[in-house]
């Protein structure tokens, strides 16, 4: 079990972290469908508080990206 | 053309075309400098070229220039609630900067200078320090009361405190890894569907390459939404500072 044979099973363990990030976001934008369907008035001032949470959440989704490409990184030497 | 992994990350290669080293400081112009300069001249020439001829009652130019300022502003000053208009210029740079170097990295053989973490380490770093100066200036060695909430139990403070301090440092490097993984992953993501779509056979082509229309949309979306989440956390961050304990 050489290093550089193990680095694709490490980039998918850490790219499998961003399943969180797709329950999140999916979460986000539920609750605004139900917010904006009790009061359509709402709907400015959620959307921007929708689109700010989205951000936030799709930025972990990223850092595991990220994470996996260190690892090929890693391990192309 | 490679149409292998390696061709995904060729173009995130910094270039330098001119070495100009005065002393130790290096000033040499690489693609990151040019692209930044592009950047620049395209927001300010469309800016100018937006209030030219300004008018009280504002036509479609004017109006699309006001909207974009009043955005920024209306958002600077809801966020900071000591005299926010101050900021306002600093915040509207910022803005017009970022959204500026992140769209410019779409058009075809264009580089992004966000999609370098020295690039948006320097800008989270500047903000960072901005607001750690600003606090000096305002409560002097009052600096360390924030880091201790109020309403807490004197028994909580020294585990409080620690993780007070380490999410008070960890802002800068937030701030700076978000802007680089989202532009970073945005282009490798186009890559990536790209030497799909150009390996695949004739008939199977249209899928990969037509994904890569709703990706360069979405990335459209993903440029404007991040630069607006940096100048928002860069008020609430200042707003944080100048706020009494």
């Amino acid at each position: 079990m050489d290093p550089t044979a193990m680095v694709p099973i490490g980039m998918g363990l850490a790219a499998a972290g961003m399943g969180g990030a797709a329950l999140g976001i999916g979460m986000i934008f539920s609750k605004m469908i139900e917010s904006v369907a009790r009061q359509p008035e709402s709907e400015a001032r959620l959307s921007k508080y929708a689109w700010i949470g989205f951000a936030l959440v799709e930025t972990i989704a990223l850092y595991a990206l990220v994470i996996a490409f260190i690892i090929m990184g890693h391990g192309q030497t | 053309m490679s149409l292998d992994m390696a061709g995904t990350i060729n173009h995130f290669k910094v270039i330098v075309y001119q070495d100009i080293h005065i002393g130790t400081i290096d000033l040499s112009i690489s693609n990151t400098v040019v692209f930044m300069l592009l950047a620049i001249a395209t927001v300010v020439i469309l800016l100018k070229l937006a209030f030219i001829r300004a008018k009280v009652i504002p036509g479609y130019g004017q109006l699309l220039g006001e909207m974009l300022y009043e955005f920024i502003a209306k958002q600077t000053t809801l966020n900071i609630h000591q005299d926010g208009k101050d900021y306002i210029p600093l915040m509207f740079t910022m803005f017009t900067f970022i959204l500026g170097c992140n769209l410019i990295g779409l058009l075809p053989g264009a580089f992004t200078p966000t999609s370098q973490l020295a690039v948006t380490g320097t800008l989270a770093v500047g903000m960072f320090g901005f607001a750690i100066w600003l606090r000096f200036n305002k409560h002097g060695w009052g600096f360390f009361r924030a880091f201790s909430p109020q309403g807490v139990p004197k028994v909580l403070l020294p585990l409080m405190v620690p993780i007070e301090i380490i999410s008070f440092l960890a802002r800068p490097v937030t701030l700076a890894l978000r802007l680089f993984a989202n532009m970073t992953a945005g282009h490798m993501a186009l890559g990536v569907l790209a030497v799909l779509g150009l390996a695949a056979p004739w008939f199977l082509q249209w899928l990969p390459l037509g994904f890569t229309v709703i990706q360069i949309a979405l990335e459209i979306m993903i440029a404007f939404i991040q630069s607006y989440i940096f100048v928002i956390l860069s008020c609430v961050y200042i707003d944080d500072a100048l706020a009494e304990h």
